[in-house]
């Protein structure tokens, strides 16, 4: 090696002890998240004979999917049999317009922060980033109240509405950082330009913005799907989502727990975000970077 | 004379910062109008507040002769080009030069027609289909150009249009810029920090300092006669040479330096007479007025000096001395042998340079 003259890239061995630690370590990181993965799918596709035996880290002697069927289709919860099915319908039913209606309002509210700055407007923001830092059960009571007056306790409209408040102050921040990471002179431009408050909105912002919107959906129908507090206090029994019905599933206690069924319901109930996650999860890292950058 | 745009006793602050200080400033019909000064001097302020862009603390705003202080930018009859361009990146150059027009709701026949005027003028009728990421820095200040020119506007207002160019680029656009003031005949005000373009475009230059316009006039006198020492530092490269001392007035003043060499001032023409008392003064000496060799014999001040140090610049050459005790700089033809360490003999009139009170900053 020794006589060889320098020429060309430098040789690099592939195993260097950095590389070596670098993996394992990431190895080891990855294996603890996944292990529990691995055990939900393995018993949701064993028949209760094979649970019963035991061996909960061995793969399925005979793989079945009625465990899934039930947990979807047929699960009791107390008094009904219906599975998740209802849940599910009943998590779109909430997830979609809250997470719409507090996109929009929250993208209008970082767009007028950063660009139509109004007498106070640096003191709402900071209301509303200190709103974001109290926590939920400090207001749970008094929104009961709230909304119980307003008559939408117990309804669809009511869940919405409480999960478009609370995802205000997040929402807004990200728009306003990245809003205010575009260039001020654009908006000059279009004010000279004639355009006003909603033209230069929907015609020189919203198309900019794409990345910082995937973003704010991801979180939202993340963090809505993912919601149970406000789902078991404001949506009525009628209304729960999926995550309060695979609670009641998982916890109704007549006759054997049918841990594959618990674990085909979890599994059916976490799959919504997983799936998010996985095909935009690109945009998501871009959009992040893009609305951290500045503060 | 009707002003084209009129400005009267400007304030701006911000919180406590005094950005603009009552300034006044009347342009008249079609005069080219450079804002010149280092950054934040306000500036780019004075022009966010004649395009209606900042709302003034004080004062009054006269666009062709009507008030427009609270009117908003798109009512002023403005065009305005920004340094980023500015251009709208999801829409084709053609979208780009014709939304001001669309939000106006303007026939489309009508946008049409002044598209394609200036395009035709800007040429840029080739590039208008494609996305401002697809053009260059050059094409792109055009498009932005452009964008003010199809508005049809009275004023136009530039600020630091050529800063994100590069060298070359900025001395084509410059040109095209002046061909286009000498073509369309309307008022501009451009904001730079570059005295090149201020003195190559401009009219009038008004050079700013802490919101506050120090000297407003041609090139030429700016140039040559410096109301204070802040103008005179700030417009030449290489800077001014400065001498310290003190003024002796008369009938035939005379100037000190502080090392005691004497300097005849006969023949300054002073904006005040001096009295004949002895006062700080600072002269103030352009290094291309410092002449070597032969031509010294004839200047009013001669001395011999020892180059230091040698830059050639190609069109000509920078030498570095040291005359009456302070670093000096001059400017020669490139085809005179210069050489470090070598004796020859310079002098300047005084006459051709610029006295100023030491105390007061002020010309004398």
């Amino acid at each position: 090696m020794s006589n060889i003259e320098a020429s060309g890239p430098k040789p690099r061995s592939f195993f260097t002890t950095s590389r070596i630690v670098t993996y394992s370590v990431l190895l080891i990181a990855a294996m603890y998240y996944l292990f529990p993965l691995y055990v939900m799918i393995t018993t949701s596709l064993k028949g209760m004979p094979e649970v019963r035996l035991g061996n909960i880290f061995a793969p399925p002697m005979e793989v079945t999917f009625a465990p899934w069927v039930k947990a979807w289709d047929s699960a009791c919860t107390g008094l009904y049999c219906e599975g998740l099915k209802p849940g599910f319908w009943n998590s779109v039913k909430i997830t979609v317009p809250s997470t719409i209606i507090s996109v929009l309002i929250a993208a209008v509210n970082g767009y007028a922060l950063v660009n139509w700055r109004f007498k106070g407007s640096e003191i709402f923001f900071t209301v509303l980033l200190f709103g974001s830092f109290i926590p939920y059960q400090v207001m749970l009571y008094p929104l009961v109240i709230i909304t119980a007056q307003l008559k939408v306790f117990g309804t669809l409209q009511g869940v919405v509405l409480i999960h478009t408040i609370f995802g205000m102050p997040i929402l807004t921040l990200l728009f306003r950082n990245y809003f205010a990471s575009l260039p001020q002179e654009l908006f000059k431009a279009a004010r000279v330009d004639g355009a006003g408050f909603w033209r230069i909105f929907f015609e020189i912002m919203v198309p900019m913005s794409l990345p910082i919107f995937v973003v704010a959906i991801i979180l939202q129908v993340t963090g809505i799907w993912n919601d149970f507090l406000f789902g078991v206090v404001f949506a009525g029994t009628t209304n729960y989502p999926m995550t309060v019905q695979l609670n009641n599933i998982v916890n109704s206690v007549q006759g054997v727990q049918e841990y594959n069924v618990n674990m085909a319901a979890t599994i059916l109930t976490g799959a919504v975000p997983l799936i998010v996650y996985f095909i935009s999860g690109k945009w998501f890292v871009r959009g992040i970077a893009a609305g951290a950058v500045k503060g | 004379m009707q002003h084209s745009v009129s400005i009267k006793d400007l304030s701006l602050n911000f919180g406590n910062v005094k950005v603009l200080q009552h300034l006044d400033l009347d342009i008249g019909q079609g005069e080219f109008i450079v804002l010149l000064g280092p950054s934040g001097c306000g500036k780019s302020t004075l022009l966010n507040c004649i395009a209606g862009l900042l709302d003034v603390s004080e004062g009054q705003i006269f666009i062709g002769g009507k008030n427009v202080t609270w009117e908003e930018p798109k009512d002023r009859g403005i065009g305005m080009v920004f340094q980023s361009y500015a251009l709208y990146p999801q829409m084709s150059v053609e979208r780009n030069l014709s939304f001001g027009l669309r939000v106006s709701g303007m026939k489309k026949d009508e946008i049409e027609k002044r598209v394609s005027r200036a395009a035709e003028i800007l040429q840029i009728g080739p590039l208008l289909q494609r996305k401002p990421a697809n053009l260059s820095g050059g094409q792109r200040q055009r498009v932005a150009i452009g964008r003010a020119l199809v508005r049809d506007v009275d004023v136009f207002l530039f600020d630091e249009p050529l800063s994100n160019l590069d060298a070359k680029l900025r001395s084509d656009l410059r040109v095209e810029i002046k061909r286009l003031h000498q073509r369309l005949k309307n008022t501009m005000i451009y904001v730079t920090h570059d005295q090149i373009e201020a003195l190559t475009l401009a009219d009038r230059i008004a050079v700013m300092k802490g919101g506050v316009i120090q000297q407003l006039d041609t090139p030429h006198v700016i140039y040559n006669r410096p109301v204070n020492l802040y103008v005179a530092g700030f417009i030449g490269s290489p800077s001014m040479n400065f001498f310290e001392g003190s003024l002796a007035g008369g009938a035939e003043p005379v100037f000190t330096a502080n090392d005691g060499t004497k300097i005849s001032a006969r023949g300054y023409k002073f904006d005040v007479a001096p009295n004949t008392a002895v006062t700080p003064a600072v002269l103030g000496v352009r290094p291309e007025h410092v002449v070597i060799g032969e031509g010294a014999k004839s200047m009013t001040f001669q001395t011999e000096i020892e180059i230091e140090i040698v830059e050639p610049m190609g069109s000509d050459t920078l030498a570095w001395t040291s005359i009456a005790g302070q670093s000096v700089t001059f400017r020669c033809d490139s085809d005179v042998p210069l050489a470090t360490g070598q004796k020859m003999l310079a002098g300047f009139d005084v006459e051709r340079g610029s006295l100023f009170n030491a105390e007061t900053t002020n010309r004398l």
